[in-house]
């Protein structure tokens, strides 16, 4: 055991078991980061976020925030605000009021936290609505009020429980500019949490990918969305993903046949494309230079933006993109046998 | 019953669902259980000696009975409140062994003739009882036969109802917002007080007005256990079953007084919720 | 509620069936049917013990009791409750039933009952008069003066100038006595009967000044009874030298 000097920022490892379900993570953050969880519904990410803030007892582990042990902390003795995914704003409370709340319950008398509460909403670009319910705000304001009430008892973590779910689409783009804007001005460490690529992609410098309770990758944004190294990561950003064991030019799948590739690799391996390099042919090329030709068989075809996306199985269960025209010149249809070639130029391997 | 083309505009825009009427077969046992209700007090009414109501309303007795009636339901409902309201939280929002055991408890005195409550709080208040001799030996305090034991008595019977009243509201309501309080810094407590109060408001509201209706109206554990004098223990309806003993006109009018009181408040809080809302 | 409404439902079964009983029933002395009593609550005891007797001596007929205040079960029957004899603990709640001319004949008196003070077990504080239960401190409970034993206490109290403030005026004469054996009360003044009836929970202390506040029990037919022959063959058996034991067992005087 050595002693450091206080490190500062989130240090976690937060174990919480409820029945069979086990969420078993680690999570560090400096001052400064913002930490995105990402990972599909039931994955454990609310249960983290409680975990953090002490809604939810942990079963085994560690939390630290700038040193200081929180494990065994009260939520209303840790400095952690939270906007909950729809906001939770005191009803019978004014905006102002709500904002306030904090700062009273932490202390300040009854005028200083209203100026607090004040300057926050100011700064929200919410001084026409200090005195209006919760229930007068729109979608985007009540967000803006659960975040300066989460940020005016001046947190340490601030935790974000899918902060844009609540809002219609034309809104969302909007508060999740701000957002981003307010996130980025936080000086200590923010956690959210969320199910949508782009909402992590936009507002974390970091992603943790949460499955089955456990971290299953974690980086940088890019790097995740260039090298997923699960299904629902690669579903999520919208790449078939494959893994394998490489050989040279050539990786042999798990799933049973080869891929041609570029990058010159040994061991174990993934190998990803995008769907729309698939090409897709009702009889067997002859003239084709792809060399990743498999047997396959049309299982659904659904609109996918302004291109149809066809779920094959067969050698190989992949997605193609096509356009309409394509899809009616070969005249698939659920069942039909197809052929699907991928160029060795457009997939990517990179080591498992 | 069906709005139709004869409405006024006004009319047919405040109708939820236009040209489309009550179905009978919910109307007819409606209506039919409203006049199980209400005809018996129309009875009342109807078969009341209005010729000598001035001079029995003008007795000194009817005032002092009533006054006291007021008093005791209004205090038994204050002291409800203040032990009802947080038992029903501990009952809804805190997990102990047993506490399925102690909500049917809490709900007893519901199912207990209320007489069979009054000889209950004998054996246990009483001078002899057990808790009572105690307080007789310490502090010189007898209840049985004092507008405290009244008191008691009424809050014995209506304290159920609050408790089981707000407990269902606090069930309704989102507990996730004490936990929201509490990632504010609030404590249990000053998040109860300032975010869990509030948003019940209403449901203890109608929890307390409840209560206070059962204590105006208790008899039976009343004349158990606090007896029967005028000015102190004899309540409206203590007075009212003791004058049906030989004189029933007397008995009409004295009840006619309470249900008017009631009405009169109950009308009268009514509204004031309904405008608060 | 419940036992009001069953026995509303046993009163009205006993009466249609009566109607087919009571003219076949009789031929060898034994009237038939049921005969159905609303008795004043005093009365329990010892009118049990009767009604017993009486169906042993008149096999085929039925006693049905109800006991009660004597001014509810008076309300009762003017409220057309189909009773076949009525036995009040005073002449006072007879009367309003006479009033309305619903007895077949007048009211004859079969028992008397006169006051006691009832006190814990041994007497404890002492309470030897009316006049001593004027004593400061001590907790005494009488009768309302709606009942009849509450006008009773409240004429014999006046006749020892006993200035008395009780501690609660009771609805009935058992409530009063109840109050006594939990230890509530220290005096009640009662029905000798009700003293003797609960045993040695309670002691009893006569007092001279009973004698001006003895209380008459009259029993009459009543106009409509359901059971008119069987109603007269009860009166008569509660008015016999048998009945008459049955009572002064039960501490009541003879008329």
């Amino acid at each position: 055991m050595t002693t450091h000097p206080a490190p500062q920022g989130l240090d976690a490892h937060l174990v919480v078991e409820r029945g069979s379900f086990r969420l078993d993570i680690t999570l560090t953050a400096a001052p400064g980061d913002v930490v995105a969880l990402l990972g599909p519904n039931g994955a454990g990410k609310t249960t983290a976020l409680r975990a953090l803030a002490g809604l939810a007892p942990l079963t085994d582990g560690r939390l630290r925030l700038d040193g200081r042990d929180l494990a065994r902390t009260p939520p209303e003795s840790r400095p952690v605000g939270v906007v909950f995914q729809d906001y939770l704003l005191f009803p019978h409370l004014t905006a102002l009021d709500n904002v306030a709340f904090g700062p009273r319950c932490r202390g300040a008398d009854r005028s200083e936290a209203r100026t607090r509460a004040a300057a926050w909403l100011e700064r929200m670009g919410l001084a026409a609505h200090m005195g209006a319910k919760p229930k007068r705000l729109s979608g985007g304001q009540a967000q803006r009020v659960a975040l300066a009430r989460a940020l005016a008892t001046d947190p340490r973590l601030l935790l974000l429980d899918e902060p844009l779910a609540a809002l219609d689409a034309r809104t969302r783009l909007e508060v999740r500019a701000q957002l981003r804007r307010h996130l980025a001005d936080f000086e200590a460490v923010a956690v959210l949490v969320t199910h949508d690529p782009l909402d992590a992609m936009v507002l974390a410098d970091r992603l943790v990918v949460v499955e089955h309770g456990r971290v299953v990758q974690e980086g940088a944004p890019a790097d995740i969305a260039r090298h997923p190294r699960t299904e629902y990561i690669a579903q999520l950003v919208g790449l078939n993903l494959y893994r394998g064991r490489a050989d040279g030019h050539t990786v042999r799948l798990d799933a049973g046949p080869e891929v041609s590739t570029t990058e010159n690799l040994s061991g174990p391996a993934f190998v990803a494309f995008p769907p729309g390099a698939v090409t897709l042919y009702r009889d067997r090329p002859t003239g084709s230079s792809a060399r990743n030709l498999w047997r396959c068989e049309v299982a659904g075809l659904e609109s996918h933006g302004d291109q149809i996306r066809v779920e094959l199985t067969g050698e190989l269960p992949l997605a193609a993109d096509l356009t309409a025209v394509a899809v009616a010149e070969l005249g698939l249809h659920t069942g039909a046998p197809v052929w699907a070639a991928v160029k060795a130029t457009q997939t990517h391997a990179y080591p498992a | 019953m069906t709005s139709t083309a004869q409405d006024t505009p006004r009319k047919a825009r405040r109708s939820r669902a236009p040209g489309r009427g009550v179905p009978l077969a919910l109307l007819a046992p409606a209506l039919i259980g409203l006049a199980f209700l209400l005809v018996p007090l129309l009875a009342l009414v109807v078969r009341a000696p209005w010729r000598d109501l001035p001079e029995q309303l003008t007795s000194p007795a009817v005032w002092d009975a009533l006054r006291l009636s007021l008093v005791c339901a209004t205090t038994a409902t204050a002291l409800s409140l203040v032990v009802g309201v947080p038992l029903a939280w501990l009952l809804a929002r805190t997990d102990f062994p047993g506490r399925s055991l102690v909500r049917a408890l809490v709900t007893l005195p519901l199912v207990l003739p209320p007489v069979v409550g009054g000889v209950a709080l004998l054996l246990a208040l009483g001078r002899n009882g057990v808790v009572g001799r105690w307080l007789d030996e310490w502090f010189g305090v007898t209840l049985p036969f004092t507008t405290a034991g009244v008191v008691l008595a009424e809050t014995f019977v209506a304290l159920p109802f609050l408790v089981i009243s707000v407990e269902g509201t606090l069930r309704a309501a989102d507990p996730r917002f004490e936990e929201a309080a509490a990632t504010l810094g609030a404590s249990r407590f000053t998040a109860f007080r300032r975010v869990t109060l509030p948003l019940i408001a209403p449901g203890v509201a109608a929890g307390a007005v409840l209560a206070w209706a059962r204590a105006l109206g208790e008899f039976g554990a009343t004349i158990t256990f606090a007896g029967n004098f005028p000015g102190r223990t004899q309540t409206m309806p203590l007075a009212v079953y003791l004058a049906l003993q030989n004189d029933p006109a007397a008995a009409i009018a004295l009840s006619l007084v309470l249900l008017a009181v009631s009405v009169a408040v109950l009308a009268g809080l009514r509204d004031r919720w309904t405008r608060a809302v | 509620m419940i036992r009001s409404a069953r026995l509303a439902a046993l009163v009205l079964l006993v009466s249609l069936g009566l109607g087919a009983c009571s003219s076949s029933g009789g031929g060898d002395g034994s009237p038939g049917g049921t005969v159905t009593v609303f008795a004043a609550a005093s009365l329990k005891e010892s009118f049990t013990e009767l009604g017993d007797r009486f169906e042993e001596e008149h096999p085929g007929t039925g006693v049905t009791f109800n006991f009660n205040g004597s001014d509810s079960l008076a309300a009762g029957i003017v409220g057309g409750a189909p009773a076949d004899v009525f036995a009040a603990a005073s002449p006072s709640t007879m009367a309003r039933v006479t009033d309305e001319r619903l007895t077949a004949d007048a009211p004859v008196t079969f028992a008397r009952n006169r006051l006691a003070i009832a006190t814990a077990p041994g007497n404890p504080h002492g309470i030897g008069s009316l006049k001593d239960l004027a004593a400061p401190g001590l907790k005494v409970v009488l009768c309302d003066e709606t009942v009849p034993c509450g006008a009773a206490a409240r004429k014999a109290l006046a006749a020892a100038g006993a200035d008395v403030t009780p501690a609660s005026y009771e609805q009935d004469v058992k409530s009063a006595l109840t109050k006594v054996r939990l230890d509530e009360a220290d005096a009640a003044v009662v029905y000798r009967t009700d003293v003797r009836a609960a045993g040695d929970t309670v002691d009893g202390v006569d007092f001279p000044e009973a004698a001006q506040a003895v209380n008459d029990y009259p029993i009459a037919r009543l106009e409509k009874a359901p059971n008119a022959p069987a109603a007269d063959a009860f009166i008569a058996f509660v008015m016999s030298p048998e009945g008459r034991k049955v009572l002064g067992k039960a501490g009541f005087l003879a008329p």
